[in-house]
């Protein structure tokens, strides 16, 4: 059994669920275009998180298991609404923005993941500490990704200028790309290098050895 | 105790039966008592954009520059439901009940256009149409706005366009909600772009809607130029859909016969 320290943690370097899990991966390429967005989408994911994880936990002894997947959802979907209702009334610009982003909780691989792969083995407290860990472990490279498409995308970072754009009479020349969603493919890629290369345990073995090259004479 | 079969019937029925109740009222009571918060940032929201496009508000700022809310700086305006087929008020709506873009969907409250009237690829056109009308002390007509959609490159955009007094010169426009792409059709919302529809003729002197996005504009001072706006650099189809809902809404399918009624003094 691990600490709780460990459990709340681990998911935020160790055990990324982006870098390590690669789960949550399109919500990632969605909302990383500006950094407001991305903070708001990463607060609804680490609460979504940690209460499905919370009441999955607190129902696992009486789940049936073949229909324990459909009560998760369930209990997603609710936090999910409960959420997005929220946003509307209270940040009504961002949820405009986030339009049907934050509804796609519901199927972030990384909510199930949690509460089946963890939730359904674990005590409440737990299994809440670790929603919120890997709640937090997709936030960070998210904020990441936002931090670094943001200002060399618009030249803005959380909508204050950084670099005037030519577009408002300033000398900065927008990447086109960076506002674009396969930019967070190329970020999330570099990030997940670094990573491995700062943390080599992270490195998979390969699964398989390219073979030379077919000789001319092997053929016949 | 004996323990329970969790994977019995009974239990399946007992327990997928209570989640979906405590589930579904837990999402019953937050849409419920979120609602109301929801419908005035909905409100709000409109109105913002509506003053944002004739000119009394900066982008996302809540207050002008004169310390008035978003909310006082709408009861400047006179809302009016008008009969778009004839220009004549439509007395008999409530324009705080009034939703244009539902009733462009009713079939009973709308038509459907035929492809050459459709420069804006609507599909359908309601019958009525909302104005925002702005009068001085005099009672005179300072400002209208005008709701305006159409297609342009992924998707319809929706804006206002501001009127002056005249009913012939821009004041002003916005586009609260499109799909256009980041950085080139998404450029619809510069402010520097749209500045440049403040002082744009929108008619021309037979009084033909006569808006055009052009690549380079006519020399300064000449006649073409008064009709004319930059295009979007690489959103050409953006730029295009922009034009053809701008002089859609103008024409007589839109708020053109409202808008000659008016400037004759007579709606």
């Amino acid at each position: 059994m691990s600490s709780p320290k460990e459990v709340l943690f681990s998911p935020i370097f160790d055990n990324n669920p982006i870098a390590l899990q690669v789960l949550g991966i399109c919500s990632a390429l969605a909302v990383t275009v500006s950094m407001v967005n991305t903070l708001v989408m990463c607060a609804a994911v680490i609460f979504v998180c940690a209460f499905s994880n919370l009441f999955v936990s607190l129902l696992r002894h009486v789940m049936p298991s073949s229909i324990r997947i459909i009560i998760q959802m369930t209990i997603i979907a609710s936090l999910v609404i409960l959420v997005d209702q929220i946003i509307q009334a209270y940040a009504y610009e961002v949820s405009q923005r986030l339009s049907v982003f934050v509804g796609l909780i519901i199927t972030n691989c990384i909510v199930l993941g949690r509460a089946e792969g963890f939730a359904l083995q674990n005590g409440p407290y737990i299994s809440f500490l670790d929603g919120i860990g890997n709640g937090l472990g997709y936030s960070i490279l998210l904020l990441l990704v936002a931090l670094i498409r943001e200002p060399l995308g618009a030249g803005t970072l959380m909508g204050y200028t950084l670099f005037p754009s030519v577009n408002d009479g300033g000398w900065y020349i927008g990447n086109g790309l960076m506002l674009l969603a396969p930019s967070a493919f190329f970020i999330i890629g570099l990030a997940i290098w670094a990573l491995r290369a700062w943390k080599p345990a992270q490195v998979e073995p390969a699964e398989y050895e390219i073979a030379e090259n077919v000789q001319y004479k092997e053929a016949i | 105790m004996p323990q329970r079969n969790r994977d019995s019937i009974g239990n399946i029925l007992i327990v997928a039966i209570s989640v979906c109740l405590v589930a579904s009222i837990l999402v019953s009571v937050a849409a419920v008592a979120l609602k109301p918060a929801q419908e005035a940032n909905r409100l709000l929201n409109q109105r913002q954009n509506i003053l944002v496009a004739a000119g009394l508000l900066a982008p996302g700022q809540s207050t002008s520059a004169e310390g008035l809310g978003i909310n006082e700086l709408f009861d400047l305006f006179d809302v009016r439901v008008v009969d778009l087929r004839t220009g004549e008020y439509a007395e008999d709506i409530d324009p705080a009940e009034f939703d244009q873009l539902r009733s462009a969907r009713d079939a009973s409250r709308s038509r459907r256009l035929s492809g050459d009237e459709d420069i804006a690829t609507l599909r359908r056109l309601e019958n009525y149409g909302i104005v925002y009308l702005m009068r001085d002390d005099a009672g005179n007509v300072e400002k209208t706005v005008l709701p305006v959609r159409g297609m342009g490159l992924w998707g319809t955009l929706f804006g206002y366009l501001a009127i002056e007094g005249d009913l012939v010169t821009a004041e002003g426009i916005a586009f609260y909600r499109h799909q256009e792409t980041p950085g080139l059709g998404g450029e619809v919302e510069n402010p520097r772009w749209r500045a440049q529809w403040e002082g744009l003729k929108l008619f021309d002197d037979e009084g033909r809607p006569a808006v055009e996005l052009v690549k380079t504009r006519a020399p300064e001072g000449s006649d073409a130029r008064r009709h004319q706006v930059d295009m979007l650099a690489g959103a050409t189809l953006t730029s295009r859909g922009v034009e053809n809902l701008v002089n859609f809404w103008l024409s007589d399918l839109g708020y053109g016969a409202y808008l000659e009624k008016l400037r004759q003094g007579e709606a």
